[in-house]
């Protein structure tokens, strides 16, 4: 028996998260004395069997989908791959990402299971029935919860666990797999891709400078724009700004946003509200700056300075 | 084109986000009620597929009979009808809310036709199990796209051609997704901009007949125990200074970091 960890990858190059669902997956598998397996999806993927052993897989499975119906990644295709593998293989757990799609990939294999499934949980507890810890309002609380199932499907939340290498260069046996699907799966398959930008994001930035409704106006994002391109970061905001219209959702961070994870997180003019914090809250640091030495944004971060943005960031731009 | 969207009334919290005393549910004392922004984009949605095509909106939530609420603030914005399945509780677990969801569409379906579209929310705001959407389609045969933030409203969904142009924003630009209707999506905010409720819409929502329905659905696999406040590392904030004149602290910060480079001069950045 083994824990079973469903790596995503988009296109053959693995999305970082997976690895933390390794790590997970080994902390379930340690408690039940049982290995790792890694199970890649998709011909674009045997090329990531050595990442998998290097996080722990004892052996990779390497499922093909049979035709040319399913070339590119759909939810209910890599559900179906997820489920048919869950019969043959008998895992005693399934592992994804807690991503967008980690989470839908297992719903989908979830319901054609007709099983439970857990997203983004922070620990567990392997006994008869899972005891697990997951996440609620995104991060703002945490939900003790039981799970009652012949096979335990959960995903880890993102940022939760720290990925660790943990045998390096080793190998692992590869098992190849074919997997016939019923031709409707196609259907939500992706057709085509729009490349919006190439280089950095907020998700992967090293620094970010946030602004919030202090900023005032979409002009005065200008200051941020300036710090940002003196420090090779990006700008984002909170969603008091997007809402007014000064910034692209795309740029809003925060529960309904983009959880970051940066080296550091300027946050200016934001005051911290509770779903904002726990999409930054994986900065490894964070500096306020807010004219309100008692913002919750102020009070929760590593630094601050008291003070108007206006004047605090072009004084730091101008060294 | 006929168009559901499935809403769940959650409290509307501030700064911080209290548990009542047995860990069952957040301390909604003095809260109001809200849903999460990704269902209210998936309202403005469906309002503005019916606008562009003719047809009826719907939307379902189940829970409290309070949740009544949730249904007038739809049909304030444009939303026609709305079903309210009343169990008494908001703390049903997700396949058991999704069984019973199944069960209320295809009892309006049988009496108002097909739905060509089923919007959910990428996730609901409380307890997030990023799944309700997912089981209700596949239940139904439908295909279902989680994470959309784009549709082509116009395009392709009349005539014959009835497919749903659905984009997925990834890190570097965004998937295409063409789902044949009848189809599902989980959206998210940023989709579409939400509008105002107008005068005439709220005087309209006061008039809306809210169905309400039962279900008997059995409970899943997965219990609550209890809420807690996770654990903050509560670091003491260090305070670098007041104004311009913390500048130079926040450079040696940066410097510490590793994120401050002497090199690049302004006009090289400018350039
Ligand atoms: C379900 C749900 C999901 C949500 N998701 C998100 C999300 O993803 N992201 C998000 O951000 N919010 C989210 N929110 C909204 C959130 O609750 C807050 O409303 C929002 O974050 C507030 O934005 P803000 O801090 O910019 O504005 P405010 O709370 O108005 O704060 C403005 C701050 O600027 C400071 N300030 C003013 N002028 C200056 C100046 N010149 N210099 C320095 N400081 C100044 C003030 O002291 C204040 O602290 C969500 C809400 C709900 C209900
Ligand atoms: N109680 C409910 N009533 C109506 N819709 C719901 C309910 N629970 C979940 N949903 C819908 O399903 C989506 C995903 O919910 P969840 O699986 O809880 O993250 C939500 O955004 C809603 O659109």
């Amino acid at each position: 028996m083994s824990v079973l960890v469903v790596v995503e990858h988009d296109r053959g190059t693995l999305a970082d998260a997976s690895l933390e669902a390794f790590a997970f997956a080994r902390s379930i598998a340690g408690q039940l004395g049982e290995q790792v397996e890694a199970l890649l999806i998709g011909a674009d993927a045997a090329g990531l069997a050595d990442v998998c052993a290097a996080h722990g897989a004892g052996a990779v499975h390497h499922a093909s989908i049979a035709g040319d119906s399913v070339g590119d990644y759909g939810p209910e295709a890599y559900g179906m791959v997820v489920a048919s593998l869950a019969a043959l293989l008998l895992p005693s757990g399934i592992v994804a990402s807690g991503t967008d799609r980690g989470n839908e990939v297992l719903a989908q294999a979830a319901a054609e299971l007709d099983l439970p499934f857990v997203a983004n949980c922070v620990s567990v507890k392997t006994a008869d029935e899972w005891e697990l810890t997951r996440v609620q309002w995104g991060g703002s609380l945490n939900e003790d919860a039981l799970l009652r199932s012949r096979l335990p499907i959960v995903s880890v939340a993102h940022h939760s666990v720290e990925p660790q290498e943990v045998s390096i260069g080793a190998t692992a046996a590869i098992t190849e797999h074919i997997v016939e699907l019923p031709e409707w799966v196609s259907r939500s398959v992706i057709q085509d891709r729009v490349v919006l930008s190439e280089g950095l994001t907020l998700a992967t930035a090293p620094v970010v400078i946030g602004g919030g409704r202090g900023v005032g106006s979409a002009e005065g994002f200008n200051v941020l724009e300036a710090l940002a391109a003196r420090l090779g970061g990006v700008v984002g905001c909170s969603r008091a700004v997007t809402n007014n219209g000064w910034r692209p959702h795309s740029d809003q961070v925060g529960q309904t946003g983009t959880r970051i994870a940066p080296q550091l997180y300027i946050a200016c003019g934001i005051s911290g509200a509770i779903q904002h914090w726990v999409g930054a809250k994986a900065a490894k640091k964070i500096l306020a700056i807010n004219i309100d030495p008692a913002a919750n944004m102020v009070v929760k971060a590593d630094y601050a300075v008291i003070g108007d943005l206006f004047e605090v960031l072009p004084a730091i731009e101008q060294g | 084109m006929r168009v559901l969207v499935c809403v769940k009334r959650v409290p509307a919290p501030g700064a911080k986000i209290n548990i009542t005393d047995d860990g069952q549910s957040v301390d909604a004392t003095n809260l109001g009620h809200t849903m999460s922004p990704h269902e209210e984009c998936g309202l403005e949605l469906a309002v503005q597929l019916v606008e562009a095509h003719g047809g009826e909106s719907h939307v379902l939530t189940l829970g409290v009979t309070e949740a009544d609420e949730q249904c007038r603030w739809a049909a304030s914005i444009g939303i026609n009808k709305a079903t309210l399945i009343d169990v008494g509780t908001q703390g049903w677990d997700p396949q058991r809310t999704a069984s019973a969801m199944t069960d209320a569409i295809r009892a309006i379906e049988e009496v108002d036709g097909g739905f060509d579209v089923l919007i959910f929310g990428n996730e609901s705001a409380d307890t997030g199990g990023f799944q309700v959407g997912i089981r209700v389609a596949r239940a139904l045969g439908r295909p279902m796209v989680n994470a959309i933030k784009g549709v082509n409203i116009s395009a392709g969904i009349d005539g014959e051609n009835t497919v749903l142009e659905a984009q997925r924003e990834t890190d570097s630009g965004m998937e295409v997704y063409k789902l044949p209707m009848p189809c599902a999506i989980g959206v998210k905010e940023g989709i579409t901009w939400p509008r105002y409720p107008t005068m005439r819409g709220r005087l309209a929502s006061k008039k809306l007949a809210v169905d309400v329905a039962a279900s008997d659905a059995a409970p899943g696999g997965q219990t609550m125990v209890r809420l807690n406040r996770p654990e903050e590392q509560v670091s003491e904030t260090i305070i670098l200074g007041e104004g311009a004149a913390a500048a130079p602290a926040v450079i040696e910060l940066l410097k510490e970091l590793g994120l401050w480079s002497e090199g690049t001069s302004k006009q090289e950045v400018g350039a």
